[in-house]
């Protein structure tokens, strides 16, 4: 079944140089990473060596080789953030999650990562969990939000 | 039914959904739906409206009533207020917070009347998924001019002419580098819009691509056109998925109607658009890693000295990369005219800048200001001050690249020069305001933490020297500072700005230069004392009670 959602991926392309980032970015979005029989794949089918991609996926940040949690939570480290206290956000988090920056949990429910931006930063600070974005957020509703959000997921 | 009509405009930019403002926008469609009011009442959906702090806004027309924190629990009433016999809701009114009188229209709300919206204009009043929405406000219109009332000298003699300067380094002026490609030897070129927007802090480029796509991709068409490219390349950042779409929709939408493909509305003239999603590294907006990345390598700039990216860019052709703004700019100076745009402004920056205004102050949100209006003005004006009753600390301008500004500047106008010569710059427009609360060692530790992490690692002042920095202010914020500390950051500032090959490593001593400049004292207090005069770093607080200054402090 993987075998065939990656030969449809590819089959949408022609296989040039420059289709090797909107490759990974489709992979990694079907896949929620980028599986190492995949990076192979892509690399004969580009016709390059198979570092060469590694060395693309390893240099961007959006590339991951490990899993999601089921909820992706990204906390802002941008400047509005930043002094508003992005960093005790985090820690908060961290806490209530359990886990560390770049790490997942057992269970895949929750991965966390910082971003240099969201974008959002007129509501700093900001987090993301998957596509959502929480703003104003100080220690207390993250909290929150991380105590209703485990009660609402079966 | 009376004869009364009205359209209910309410903001979908990312600020505002991220409150609950796409449930709103369902929720009084169905109520309008139900109630068959589709006669009196439309409602549409709009891009970022600037003030996105207050968000979800709604405005009503065309009385420009000016709603905002608006709940999904508040449709019903605002519907009914709708209705002939309906009243505007006071409760959702904006509330002057020093005077506390609501302020109905939003023209009224000083957050806006100091502003000078033209590249912002459509920004909140038009539906960015609807091209017919900017047909009806001219769209398209400049296009239509430059092709067929206009050679390509001429469009770029009116660039020239307007004075417009883009945002990367020192403010380049915009028809010197047109002109450039245009010149450049190749039959092959191209454009890119580098939407990218690196700059934590900064959201003008997200919202104008959000919130109105159409002036971008025309401002695109028209450099084609104007430079003899056939293809275009949108660079956005991987974090915008709302961007992408609306782009997406506009091109889709732009080719339906004749104004991207083969032969533009008949004259000849082939161009089309492609989007670029970046994968998240800073260093691709840089113009020689940007067309790296696109062609799928990794983005690293190109080592000095090397040809111009207008001259040889992507796939080695002349390229012309330019700012979203910059090309949102466009369609208005070919529509009403070099003149037009060269009056607003000063002397050497003309017409507006666009400001991510944020951080400690209250009103924040996307703002469009003209060229030399002073800090003071948009701080204390547009932003409201500083909330809480703190006090005003300093301003940071240009992301990392820029610097931290303190009181003193306050009256200075604002203009890519000015900001320069204060050891700051206009960058992509991010503008952070601290208080009395804010750390400028922390601040400054902040901005060498990123650019360590960004530092494409190819060279070494940039890769070790940031990181060498990055420690030595880490140590200070943590009480680790030694005496000779100050000297040693202005040592090795030195040496990445003249060492390192691309404007990431060469202004990335910034930030530490001007807090260093204007904050010293926050620096020795750290040092000598070990104490943290705005009480951040964590290490260091504990020492304040026990410091004399703390008594004279308020
Ligand atoms: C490290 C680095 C990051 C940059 N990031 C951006 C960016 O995110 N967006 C942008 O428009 N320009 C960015 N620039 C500047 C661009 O290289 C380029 O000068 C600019 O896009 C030209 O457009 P303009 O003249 O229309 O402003 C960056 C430059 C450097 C050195
Ligand atoms: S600084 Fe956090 S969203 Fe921009």
């Amino acid at each position: 079944m993987k075998e065939e959602l990656l030969r449809r991926i590819l089959s949408s392309y022609k296989g040039r140089r420059e289709d090797l980032i909107p490759i990974l970015q489709a992979v990694q979005a079907n896949f929620g990473r980028l599986p190492e029989e995949a990076m192979l794949r892509i690399a004969r089918f580009i016709g390059i060596p198979e570092s060469e991609v590694y060395s693309v996926a390893s240099f961007y940040t959006q590339f991951r080789l490990t899993p999601l949690g089921r909820k992706h939570v990204t906390v802002c480290r941008g400047t509005a953030c930043h002094i508003r206290s992005a960093p005790q956000i985090l820690q908060e988090i961290e806490k209530v999650v359990g886990i560390e920056e770049g790490e997942v949990t057992p269970d895949l429910e929750y991965s966390l990562e910082t971003v240099a931006c969201i974008g959002c930063c007129a509501l700093a600070p900001c987090i993301r969990i998957n596509r959502d974005v929480y703003g104003e957020l100080t220690p207390e509703r993250a909290r929150e939000l991380f105590s209703t959000s485990k009660q609402m997921s079966p | 039914m009376s004869n009364r009509r009205c359209t209910v405009l309410i903001c979908q930019g990312t600020g505002c959904i991220s409150g609950g403002a796409e449930q709103i926008f369902s929720s009084l469609e169905e109520e309008v739906t139900r109630l068959n009011l589709g006669e009196s009442v439309q409602i549409k959906r709009t891009g970022c409206h600037g003030f996105c702090q207050r968000g979800p806004l709604i405005v009503i027309e065309p009385e420009s009533i000016f709603y905002s924190k608006v709940k999904l629990d508040d449709v019903p009433e605002i519907v009914q207020s709708l209705l002939p016999e309906g009243k505007p809701l006071e409760r959702l009114f904006y509330h002057d917070p020093v005077t506390g009188k609501p302020i109905p229209h939003y023209g009224d709300i000083p957050f806006y009347n100091k502003q000078e919206r033209t590249v912002l204009r459509n920004c909140g009043h038009i539906d960015p998924e609807d091209i017919g929405d900017f047909l009806a406000v001219g769209g398209y219109e400049a296009l239509r001019k430059a092709l067929f009332d206009m050679t390509p000298e001429q469009v770029i003699e009116e660039v020239k002419h307007s004075g417009l300067r883009g945002l990367g380094g020192a403010g380049f002026p915009t028809g010197r580098k047109w002109e450039a490609c245009r010149v450049a030897p190749g039959e092959e070129k191209y454009i890119i819009c580098n939407g990218d927007e690196g700059d934590p802090g900064a959201f003008q480029d997200r919202s104008t691509m959000e919130g109105d796509p159409h002036s971008v991709l025309e401002g695109m068409i028209i450099a084609g056109y104007a430079i003899g490219a056939k293809k275009g390349f949108v660079y956005v950042r991987a974090e915008y998925p709302l961007a992408v779409k609306r782009l997406k929709i506009a091109i889709t939408q732009a080719r339906e109607e004749g104004f991207l493909g083969k032969d533009i509305l008949g004259s000849g003239f082939d161009f089309d658009i492609e989007i670029f999603q970046g994968a998240g590294a800073f260093v691709c907006g840089e113009s020689t890693a940007l067309v790296l990345s696109i062609q799928g390598k990794r983005g690293m700039p190109k080592p000095l000295p090397r040809p111009r990216t207008a001259e040889a860019g992507l796939w080695d052709k002349p390229t012309l990369l330019n700012n979203v703004k910059t090309f949102a700019n466009i369609p208005l100076i070919i529509n009403r005219g070099w003149k037009w745009f060269a009056s607003r402004g000063t002397e050497k920056s003309k017409g507006t800048a666009i400001f991510s205004l944020t951080g400690k102050v209250a009103n924040c949100g996307l703002i469009e200001v003209p060229m030399g209006i002073t800090l003071r003005e948009v701080i204390y004006d547009i932003g409201g001050g500083i909330p809480g009753g703190k006090a005003f600390k300093a301003v940071q301008t240009g992301g990392p690249s820029g610097g931290c500004l303190p009181a003193s500047f306050l009256d200075m106008p604002v203009d890519f020069d000015s900001l320069i010569t204060a050891g700051s710059m206009m960058g992509s427009g991010g503008m952070v305001v601290m208080d009395e609360d804010t750390c400028m060692v922390d601040v400054a530790r902040y901005f060498l933490d990123f650019t360590r992490r960004e530092s494409c690692g190819q060279c070494i002042p940039c890769r070790l020297g940031t990181e060498q920095m990055f420690e030595i202010l880490d140590d200070i914020t943590k009480g680790q500072g030694r005496p000779e500390d100050i000297e040693l950051l202005l040592e090795l500032s030195d040496a990445i700005i003249h060492g390192s090959l691309c404007a990431l490593g060469k202004t990335a001593p910034n930030p530490v230069l001007t807090t260093i400049r204007y904050f010293r004292g926050e620096y020795e207090a750290h040092i000598d004392e070990k104490w943290c005069p705005a009480g951040v770093c964590r290490e260091l607080i504990k020492e304040k009670g026990s410091s004399p200054e703390t008594v004279g402090r308020k």
